[in-house]
């Protein structure tokens, strides 16, 4: 007798023992009826969570049982943890999907062309629109994008390319470590303080918005970049000092095209990040209705305060405020989104060149 | 264009770690060197020093002397760059630039260093670099294709070409062919041979048989155990080492009764 005994097949055709394919569709739809009909026993209108919730245990159960007879023990495992993983993939998609649908379905109504070309100026009850909020969000996120990224790129260079371990090095990831940490707030009022002793108390503009949101993205593109910067292989950076290649031709002509389309991305995902910070910018740029295009005098409104204030100051009539505030909201949604279809846009168009 | 190497009590340090322990030794113009030895004796390490390589890693230091034709490479004002763009590398993993074309991976020591020239001399420079590296034939179709299309042996033979196109004194090669196949290494091999008509080219190798057959000079590198440093044991004609080395270990080592 050999020491390991494998268990009998129970029939010798390949295909033995498992079980169909569309048991699983069927187990999910039966337990979900089945769980609806319990909850409808228990409640009075039966409520999703619980039908939701009931179904899960119970196809957890019927199908543990199921394939325990049929496939054995080692695929009954393979299947619970494959579906314990799905369930809180999806579970982690309800309220992503509840956002978005939430977003689109109040938010569309007032998604017009009035919306895209009006601002508040004289707008008191319907109409009006959020061009102001628009441009000022672009013009402030694009200034502090125009700020971030240089210092934030440059300090992941050095950090990365030659700090390597050294005292300054160390010092650096420390403060931009802290700096991550930094409540968004508090880097509205560093940027409404550093304006006030510069321009006096009160200097409410755009560049001061500009300034809180580049203190929010620096050390997150410092640490994205960083992080990619490192991951390109030293053999090229070595390749290219072979060949008598000075160091800083290395790093611009080697070392950041090998890691463009991750650094793009990085950067767009730090803009996505701070494109939606309210608090900063209600202290440092500022409520208005009217369109402003300078950055440096008058307040600037932006999306993210443009919905907080629709939706905390209405008017007598509240509906078109909130309509207001809805499209608002999916407008920045949207710019996000955007945003990310131009990164991976462009990161595949720098991407390394593979295949043969 | 190829010059002769006089490596005088050189040491070579990781930090506080000493790897290499006083090499002196004489490397012939237009001849293949080859250095053999057990892993960690630090083959490597000492290729690394004779184009200044080595320091790119931190903490890493040399004392003692490198002449390139009586210049010394280690001395003062010596700038790094301009060695390396004398004496040429070749690892012993391809690693061809991902973000570029075949023809790109060709000139890009040309082009990183921002000289200029007329296409049809780049064109020429392509095609001589990449008849020297035996690679023309099978990539003259597709030589704006990215180089990291091209299978293990021919990433190789490109990088030999990149080495080549800058027409260096002297090509320093790390195992070169210690990823490839029997038909890529004897390939390279061959390309070794017509290297040395022009180049100064030293190689390490864990192949007996390939020292045998490439090299006119063979240098034995051993160590007394880990933490020691690698000292040079015996170095001589490669006919002489591989048949009657003036010492035991010599000739314990290449017949394989060790290491
Ligand atoms: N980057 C490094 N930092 C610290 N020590 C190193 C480094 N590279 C190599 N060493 C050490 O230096 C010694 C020599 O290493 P080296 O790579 O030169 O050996 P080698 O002869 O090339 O070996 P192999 O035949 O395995 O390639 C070894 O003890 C190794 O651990
Ligand atoms: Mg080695």
């Amino acid at each position: 007798m050999s020491a390991v005994t494998l268990r009998p097949l129970r029939s010798d055709t390949l295909t033995a023992g498992r079980l169909p394919r569309w048991s699983v569709p069927v187990a999910i739809v039966g337990s979900l009826l089945i769980g609806y009909l319990i909850a409808d026993g228990l409640q009075e209108s039966p409520n999703l969570a619980l039908v939701a919730g009931l179904g899960f245990v119970l196809f957890l159960v019927t199908m543990e049982v199921a394939t325990r007879l049929v496939e054995g023990r080692r695929q009954a495992s393979d299947r619970r943890a494959t579906h314990l993983v799905t369930a809180a993939f999806v579970l982690a998609l309800v309220p992503l999907g509840s956002v978005l649908w939430e977003a689109i379905s109040q938010g569309i109504g007032r998604l017009d062309a009035t919306f895209f070309s009006y601002s508040m100026r004289n707008v008191v009850g319907a109409g009006g629109g959020a061009a102001h909020a628009i441009t000022g969000t672009l013009w402030i996120t694009g200034l502090a994008a125009l700020i971030s990224v240089p210092i934030g790129l440059m300090t992941a260079i050095y950090l990365a390319e030659y700090g390597s371990g050294n005292r300054t090095a160390k010092a650096i990831t420390f403060f931009v470590d802290v700096m991550t940490g930094i409540p968004s707030i508090v880097a509205g009022l560093f940027a409404y303080s550093l304006m006030a002793m510069i321009f006096g108390p009160g200097s409410v503009f755009g560049f001061s918005g500009s300034i809180a949101l580049s203190v929010l993205m620096i050390p997150v593109v410092v640490r994205s970049c960083e992080e990619l910067l490192r991951l390109v292989p030293n053999e090229l950076r070595e390749a290219a000092y072979a060949l008598g290649v000075p160091k800083w031709i290395t790093i611009v002509r080697i070392v950041l095209p090998t890691a463009i389309s991750g650094l793009v991305s990085g950067i767009i995902l730090a803009i996505a990040r701070v494109i939606g910070e309210t608090a900063p910018l209600m202290i440092a740029a500022g409520f208005t209705a009217s369109l402003n295009n300078n950055l440096l005098d008058n307040p600037m409104m932006t999306l993210p305060v443009f919905v907080y204030d629709s939706y905390a100051h209405p008017g007598s009539d509240v509906t078109p405020y909130l309509d207001r505030a809805w499209a608002g909201a999916l407008t920045l949604i949207l710019i996000v989104m955007l945003l990310n279809l131009i990164g991976r846009l462009v990161a595949r168009r720098f991407a390394p060149k593979t295949g043969r | 264009m190829s010059k002769r190497i006089d490596v005088t009590d050189l040491n070579v340090y990781y930090g506080k770690f000493r790897a290499v322990e006083d090499v002196t030794m004489t490397i012939e113009p237009k001849s293949v060197t080859a250095f053999i030895g057990p892993s960690g004796c630090g083959k490597s390490t000492l290729l690394r020093t004779l184009n200044r390589m080595h320091e790119v890693i931190n903490g890493a230091t040399v004392e003692g002397e490198v002449l390139l034709d009586g210049e010394n490479l280690y001395g003062p004002g010596v700038d790094p760059v301009r060695v390396r763009r004398q004496i040429g590398m070749v690892f012993q993993r391809p690693n061809p630039f991902p973000t570029m074309s075949i023809k790109e991976n060709v000139l890009a020591g040309i082009t990183l260093n921002n000289a200029r020239l007329p296409a049809a001399r780049k064109d020429e420079i392509v095609e001589n670099s990449l008849r020297g590296a035996n690679l023309w034939e099978e990539v003259k179709n597709r030589l704006d294709l990215p180089g990291s299309g091209l299978s293990g042996g021919q990433q190789q033979r490109l990088c030999i070409a990149r080495a080549i196109a800058m027409e260096p004194e002297v090509l320093l090669m790390d195992e070169p062919c210690s990823a490839l196949d029997p038909i890529s290494t004897l390939a390279i091999e061959d390309l070794i041979g017509q290297l040395k008509n022009t180049y100064t080219i030293v190689i390490v190798t864990h192949n007996m048989q390939q020292a045998a057959r490439v090299s006119d000079t063979t240098a034995f590198f051993n160590i007394a155990g880990t933490g020691a440093p690698g000292k040079l044991i015996e170095m001589g004609d490669t006919d002489k080492i591989f048949s009657t080395p003036d010492l035991k270990v010599t000739e314990d080592y290449i017949s394989g009764r060790f290491g």
